[in-house]
């Protein structure tokens, strides 16, 4: 029996990005979306998450951060990138600090399209992610 | 041989059936929660899918020992329960409850991590500020129902709570601490993320964190055993009522838990010894002068 789809644990973070997807990641906490009607929880803890949830493009100063979030969160465990400026860098694709996605840094499993990001495909982008976290479990045991 | 064998059964249910209905109460609180605000809410059962989920991943830890103090932890709180439920010497009770308390600490400081260390330090703090309560709780229970022993409360021909007003009002202010309800959630929490990340968890993953969260689940269990033990004497309509007062009072945490904002460490040692001194000094008093 496995449970980790009935109760994902995330950790949500921003770096650079400008904040639009944050706010609808907080949204879908909200009485309105209310995400812990499917056991979901932001725990603000790499090491209880499940689920990584980056809303950032990556520059030259958070790429530890970012690294070192992904190390600490212990396995299986899935990154969702949300938003264009976790994808590819969006709008500060040609900033001189700015390398461009998440996936140039840590492997991402799922994408969020949008800009911002509405907190239903947020949602929708987790349940996704729940299924990568599942065949991550297998592979591990076997 | 048959008594021996009755005991060992006795003490299995009472281990599984706990943490089962530990769990559902813990079930039932982030149900109500969410109610209050007027969220769906998780289902009833969220709480053993998080732990048999938190059992399935993979277990880090910076120091082995940590793992082992907080299963030492857990097992004197099932040692608690199962002395509780047996009804056995409360006192014994409340010493193997602050052994099982200890151990936690020490878990909390074997993990080298400042956020985990001032956890450690808040929950310190927060048995400072029960402690005295349950012991007077304790001390008091003796003097009203003139033994220690917690089966001799079905002997009784009146409720313990009529010589002890004041003293389960205090003991009901202080379960708020031990049932890491706000505001006194000072050392870990279980909304959101608070300032010091998870407190004296944030080192802890996998099994380690689901033995916690068990523990907890016993916990639940003899907080609210303390409340039953006021209200139950030797007919059965008291026993039905007080396990009835017993949710009452957990429902009375879940709202206080809804309403109230997390205090400063100095504010919660404060009014926790505050109302200590003057529930349980006074009530002692009383009793001592008019009995």
């Amino acid at each position: 029996m496995n449970m980790i789809k009935k109760s994902p644990w995330i950790l949500h973070y921003d770096g650079s990005s400008c904040n639009g997807c944050d706010i609808e990641v907080l949204a879908c906490l909200t009485p309105l979306y209310d995400v812990e009607r499917f056991g979901i929880i932001n725990t603000g803890n790499p090491k209880h998450a499940d689920i990584l949830l980056i809303t950032v493009s990556v520059n030259e100063q958070n790429i530890p951060v970012v690294k070192q979030l992904y190390d600490q969160m212990p396995n299986p465990k899935a990154v969702v990138a949300v938003g264009i400026c976790a994808a590819t860098g969006g709008i500060f694709k040609e900033c001189y600090n700015v390398m461009g996605g998440i996936d140039k840094v840590i492997p991402v499993d799922v994408y969020v399209p949008g800009c911002a990001a509405r907190p239903e495909s947020i949602i929708e982008g987790v349940v996704k992610a729940l299924g990568v976290l599942e065949s991550k479990r297998k592979a591990n045991e076997e | 041989m048959n008594t021996v064998l009755f005991v060992i059964i006795k003490i299995l249910i009472i281990v599984i059936a706990a943490p089962i209905v530990g769990g559902l109460l813990s079930g039932v609180d982030r149900k109500l929660s969410a109610k209050m605000q007027r969220r769906k809410g998780p289902p009833i059962l969220q709480p053993f899918y998080d732990v048999i989920k938190l059992f399935q991943k993979e277990t880090t830890t910076v120091n082995n020992f940590t793992r082992f103090y907080v299963a030492i932890s857990l097992f004197f709180t099932i040692f608690t329960v199962v002395l509780f439920c047996l009804g056995m010497d409360l006192l014994l009770c409340v010493f193997s409850f602050t052994l099982a308390c200890m151990f936690f600490v020490i878990a909390g400081y074997s993990s080298y991590s400042p956020f985990s260390f001032i956890g450690t330090e808040r929950e310190l703090i927060q048995i400072m500020c029960y402690e005295p309560m349950i012991l007077i709780a304790a001390f008091g229970y003796y003097e009203a129902a003139g033994t220690f022993s917690i089966g001799g409360v079905f002997g009784l021909s009146s409720p313990v709570i009529l010589k002890l007003p004041l003293i389960f009002i205090g003991l009901t202010y202080i379960l708020t601490i031990k049932l890491r309800k706000s505001p006194f959630d000072l050392s870990m929490s279980h909304h959101g993320h608070q300032e010091i990340v998870k407190g004296i968890t944030t080192e802890l993953t996998g099994s380690s964190l689901a033995m916690v969260e068990i523990t907890h689940w016993y916990e639940t269990i003899f907080s609210l055993g303390f409340v039953y033990i006021f209200f139950a004497y030797n007919t059965t309509a008291s026993k039905i009522i007080a396990a009835v007062i017993c949710l009452v009072v957990y429902f009375l945490e879940i709202l206080i838990d809804n309403t109230f904002a997390r205090v400063k460490w100095q504010s919660a040692l404060k009014y926790s010894w505050i109302i200590t001194l003057i529930t349980g000094a006074l009530n002692l008093l009383y009793f001592n002068f008019f009995h």
